[in-house]
């Protein structure tokens, strides 16, 4: 049974790209079957996150429109076997997006025999964000350990429960999963920064994952490799924890406490 | 950290995370009790305006309809506000 995954968040820049590459490519190098929608028409990114800029001819907007079929927008990774990427229009109105059209594609989608279907949802609550949420079965709410952050994963859940499919059908509801990005243990110690407890008392919303700020991130995007990729890094690791997770494997937290340094290293700095 | 970061950090400071989530606690809630309002509400406004209209020329425009949580006194109130056109 195929899943539609959307990625969100309602804020901007807290990592919902770098979060659907990373777990996209998790879920398909399982085997499954995986691609990733760019719901972000006008500003399209994920391409550049995944690496594939170069290979993109058709878009989202093409295959709604007719202007050509899936097989032809679709970018086949090169590394991971399963995975493939439908990127957004650079050119067009995120109007151009409709219900019966984003229906359309997911429908044929499924019947090609995808397993998990990622949308990368914009930022906000516009006409993008709220296709990319429609269709959802389950939900990955990215959310930065900051105030404006969690409020805006608050909004966006309640979207998730009144504006879906599932909650106009009045089916099973969504089902939210949390997932913190950059968040930095140490600065949380120092009570410098909302704690997973904090959030979570919140939000209350599931916790799927937590992914420690990275330097690695960055490195990552710039080489357009997805994180998950570097197993060496923690954010890396972090995000094989939340894939795992996703598929109902137990795992246990990690990179979430800070190491309090010794007295020496205190003194000269280290 | 240095020598002098040592001693200072056992100054009392103020939590910035506290700050944030007490902050968040509240507008959060508010946020949740303002946005549950019932689904049968513009339905009701409707037909308000259609009873009010057997009698006066009012439009759909004249009736608000403000549904609101108190979560303190454990009730719900709904506010109905009609404005009128002055009798002549």
């Amino acid at each position: 049974m195929a899943k539609v995954i959307v990625v969100t968040s309602g804020k901007g820049g807290v990592g919902k790209t770098t979060s659907s590459a990373a777990i996209g490519s998790g879920l398909a190098m399982t085997g499954a079957k995986t691609v990733i929608i760019d719901f972000d028409i006008g500003l399209r990114n994920l391409d550049l996150i995944m690496g594939c800029e170069r290979r993109v001819v058709y878009d989202l907007i093409n295959v709604i429109n007719g202007e050509a079929n899936l097989q032809q927008a679709l970018v086949k990774d090169k590394r991971i076997p399963d995975l493939y990427i439908l990127p957004a229009s650079q050119t067009r109105n995120k109007d151009a997006l409709t219900k019966e059209g984003v229906q359309k594609v997911i429908d044929t989608l499924k019947s090609d025999g995808f397993e998990y279907i990622i949308c990368d949802s914009p930022a906000g609550i516009e006409q993008g964000a709220m296709m990319a949420l429609y269709f959802a079965d389950e939900a990955i709410v990215t959310t930065n350990p900051e105030v404006s952050s969690v409020r805006d994963s608050d909004r966006i859940t309640g979207m998730l429960s009144s504006k879906s499919y599932r909650s106009e059908q009045q089916l099973t509801p969504v089902k939210v999963h949390l997932l913190i990005t950059r968040y930095c243990p140490e600065r949380v110690q120092r009570e410098e920064m909302l704690s997973i407890e904090d959030i979570n008392d919140l939000l209350g919303i599931e916790l799927l994952g937590v992914i420690p700020e990275s330097k690695d991130v960055l490195s990552a995007s710039n080489l357009g490799e997805p994180i998950i990729l570097n197993q060496d890094s923690d954010a890396g690791k972090a995000y094989q924890d939340a894939v795992d997770r996703l598929q109902g494997i137990e795992r246990d937290f990690r990179f979430v406490t800070y190491q309090k340094k010794g007295f020496l290293s205190r003194m000269f700095g280290g | 950290m240095g020598l002098l970061g040592y001693f200072r950090r056992n100054e009392p400071k103020k939590s910035s995370a506290r700050s944030a989530k007490d902050r968040l606690q509240i507008i959060v809630a508010h946020e949740h009790s303002s946005s549950v309002s019932p689904a049968y509400l513009p339905e009701m406004q409707r037909e308000i305006v259609e009873v009010i209209r057997k009698f006066m020329d009012i439009s759909n425009n004249d009736v608000k309809c403000e549904f609101s949580d108190n979560a303190e006194d454990d009730m719900s109130v709904l506010e109905v506000n009609i404005t009128l056109p002055k009798s002549k």
